[in-house]
């Protein structure tokens, strides 16, 4: 088993990036309503609120890959997934497919670089059509893009939905006749019918009972065995993504703390957020053990600490911590890490 | 030995709705001792909810108590007045709700709930009760009590207002909290925070603590005693680390199996096939024979919840007893 997982791994540090992210930012700015322009002409000390949900991430992802993207609530690991999958535009930096800027690409190319990234959501629940059948989700995009003619759309879909592990006969049915492990299928087959190279997953077992969530797993696995996809998984559950990821992304409030192959990072962490994170994780195989709880809360993105934005809940925080912001270092083989701590030793 | 501070034996709590009869908790037995926690494990739709919600005496109609004790120190709640239940809810019993939001009223002042609180158990004066509601918030470590306490709920952050509902369940320093999945919508480093809370809590003032979850590995840290239910009913039930390490039931062993964990590193996870069968129209016997790998005609009869190793029961007439690597 350990052979199928070593080998992707090392072809990807190869292969070419499908993806790659260069101070990539963007911003949510909260306008003003008309109550609080005129309290500001009138004088009144009111600002647009900006929240920086992502600042500054370098990120690249090689084909093949399994890229596990952590964080906590608020920390823009979902707008940058959406960002990654082209949902979203970027308010600064440049995104590349393939080497080439996404927005250099002419209208065929862009749309052809969206077919290729598909992405599946958290929430099986709102993220398919309610009004629509099972086989119309699936088939409508392969259709409209004609990967399937219309006499083989029905056993295109049916391929689709076995790929999935879903039994084709249940195609007529509406997606409330389904359960939530069943509709994560059907949105992973809407995905898959399309023919992607790249998936970016946000969340996509966080709703699924524990059972279930193995079953989604071990698909995920297997899909990538079998059509040789690359993947942006996006996950608050350590535990899932050091299953799943060749190389982990840790992000805290917008920015990429620390980014290394998944074995490297539980093994040996570097930064202290990364350290942290790991020590909290509740794992099965402790007993009766004693939680400690990093302090602090997480701060709100909308006023981040100055610096380093761990720096309020760091245990090693120092002078420097507070005024100039780390940047992303080399401290092992693809091992980088943001933190002054690193400079000091 | 005197009694322990809560028994509950052969639980069944039905809902009688139109379409039939919902088992939801259909003989449920466990025991919790003071200062000890009980994890109660299962999967949406087992029953561990409603197992809480009885215990409190807040299951509402369709839903009733249809038979079995919830003995605390020897008394049955399961057949005690409502007046008298209500003399003990909030003030022996607490219950930590998985959203804070359900404790909380959005339009109260965090102080006007605590002292409310305080008033509706004990003799004391507002400035008394003022007091008890600061000790406590700072008991859950919330910084700055004093000013904490004139703010409204939605002004803290989702791990603080779970810090508030555990300061309102401890105010009158209860014998039994029934905590309900408190720590899931919350995140790693806030849920590690609320876990040290918990355990500090029960060594402290002795308080029996029953922690409803579905994260085994939740349990597997924080709990003395886990019971696994499945379908409404307990299918194992023993100290946490042998259920863990050598689980009977076949079902407990597929959900360790289904928790990715570091030494299963890219491997595929040793799946349950099928889904969790819908509490209305249960087949007779051992509802999970459909799923189970072991699976034999005998199934089809109720299986009895019998003792296997001393302390740990099953429910199941096949159970794992040969050591299995988990």
């Amino acid at each position: 088993m350990s052979e199928t997982l070593t080998a992707p791994s090392a072809a990807a540090t190869l292969a070419e990036p499908i993806i790659e992210l260069r101070g990539v930012s963007k911003r949510f700015s909260k306008t003003l309503d008309f109550a609080g322009r005129i309290a500001r002409r009138l004088g009144a000390n009111l600002r647009e609120e900006v929240v920086h949900a992502v600042d500054g991430v370098d990120l690249t992802i090689r084909k093949g890959e399994v890229v596990g993207l952590v964080g906590e609530s608020g920390c823009g690991k979902s707008t940058l997934g959406r960002m990654v999958a082209g949902i979203m535009p970027a308010s600064e930096g440049t995104i590349l497919w393939r080497g080439r800027d996404l927005t250099s690409l002419n209208a065929a190319e862009a749309r052809e670089a969206k077919l290729r990234t598909q992405m599946i959501f958290q929430d099986p629940y709102a993220s398919l059509n309610p009004r629509l059948k099972v086989q119309e989700i699936v088939g409508e995009a392969p259709q409209f893009h004609g990967m399937a003619k219309r006499g083989e759309i029905e056993s295109y879909v049916d391929e689709q939905l076995r790929r999935a592990g879903l039994d084709p006969a249940l195609k007529r049915r509406y997606p409330h006749q389904f359960s939530g492990g069943q509709r994560q299928r059907i949105g992973i087959a809407r995905a898959l019918a399309v023919q992607p190279e790249f998936l970016v997953c946000d969340e996509a077992v966080a709703a699924l009972d524990v059972s279930i969530q193995a079953q989604i797993l071990n698909l995920f696995m297997k899909l990538r065995r079998e059509l040789d996809l690359t993947y942006l998984f996006i996950s608050h559950d350590l535990g899932v993504v050091e299953h799943l990821s060749d190389r982990v992304v840790i992000m805290y409030l917008g920015r990429v703390v620390e980014e290394a192959p998944a074995e490297e990072v539980f093994r040996r962490p570097n930064h202290p957020y990364t350290k942290a994170l790991l020590a909290e994780v509740p794992r099965i195989e402790a007993r009766k053990r004693a939680f400690a709880g990093v302090k602090g809360e997480i701060p709100s993105p909308l006023n981040p600490p100055s610096g380093c934005h761990f720096h309020p809940r760091c245990p090693f925080a120092f002078d420097r911590c507070r005024i100039e912001r780390p940047a992303l270092q080399q401290v092992g083989a693809g091992h980088r890490s943001a933190c002054h701590l690193n400079d000091a030793a | 030995m005197s009694a322990p501070t809560l028994e509950v034996r052969n639980l069944r709590t039905h809902f009688f709705t139109r379409a039939g009869v919902v088992k939801a908790v259909d003989d449920v037995s466990f025991t919790v001792e003071a200062g000890k926690v009980m994890g109660l494990v299962g999967e949406s739709g087992s029953g561990k909810t409603v197992t809480g919600f009885s215990i409190l005496g807040l299951v509402d109609p369709p839903g009733r108590i249809a038979g079995g004790q919830i003995l605390f120190k020897g008394r049955d709640l399961a057949t005690l007045p409502e007046a008298e239940m209500r003399g003990l809810r909030g003030n022996r019993i607490a219950m930590i709700f998985q959203d804070p939001m359900m404790t909380l009223n959005p339009v109260l002042r965090i102080d006007t709930q605590m002292i409310e609180t305080v008033l509706a158990h004990a003799k004391v004066s507002r400035e008394e009760a003022r007091q008890r509601a600061r000790d406590a918030l700072g008991q859950v470590g919330i910084p700055s009590p004093d000013e904490r306490l004139k703010a409204y709920p939605h002004q803290f952050s989702g791990g603080m207002r779970q810090r508030v509902a555990i300061a309102i369940a401890l105010l009158h320093k209860p014998d039994v909290i029934v905590a309900d999945e408190p720590t899931t919508a919350l995140d790693v480093t806030i849920q590690g925070q609320i876990l040290a809370e918990a355990q500090k809590l029960c060594a402290q003032f002795g308080t029996a603590l029953v922690w409803i979850t579905h994260d085994l590995s939740v349990v597997a840290g924080l709990a003395d005693d886990i019971a696994v239910m499945y379908a409404g009913k307990v299918v194992e039930s023993g100290p946490v680390t042998q259920v863990l390490d050598a689980p009977l039931h076949p079902y407990t062993l597929g959900l360790i199996g289904s928790v990715p964990s570091r030494n299963k590193r890219g491997e595929p996870l040793r799946q349950i096939p099928g889904m969790t069968p819908s509490l209305l129209n249960l087949p007779a016997g051992c509802a999970f024979r459909s799923r189970c790998p072991r699976a034999e005609p005998g199934c089809a009869e109720p299986p009895p919840f019998a003792e296997y190793r001393p302390g740990q029961h099953a429910r199941c007439i096949h159970p794992h007893q040969e050591a299995v690597a988990a």
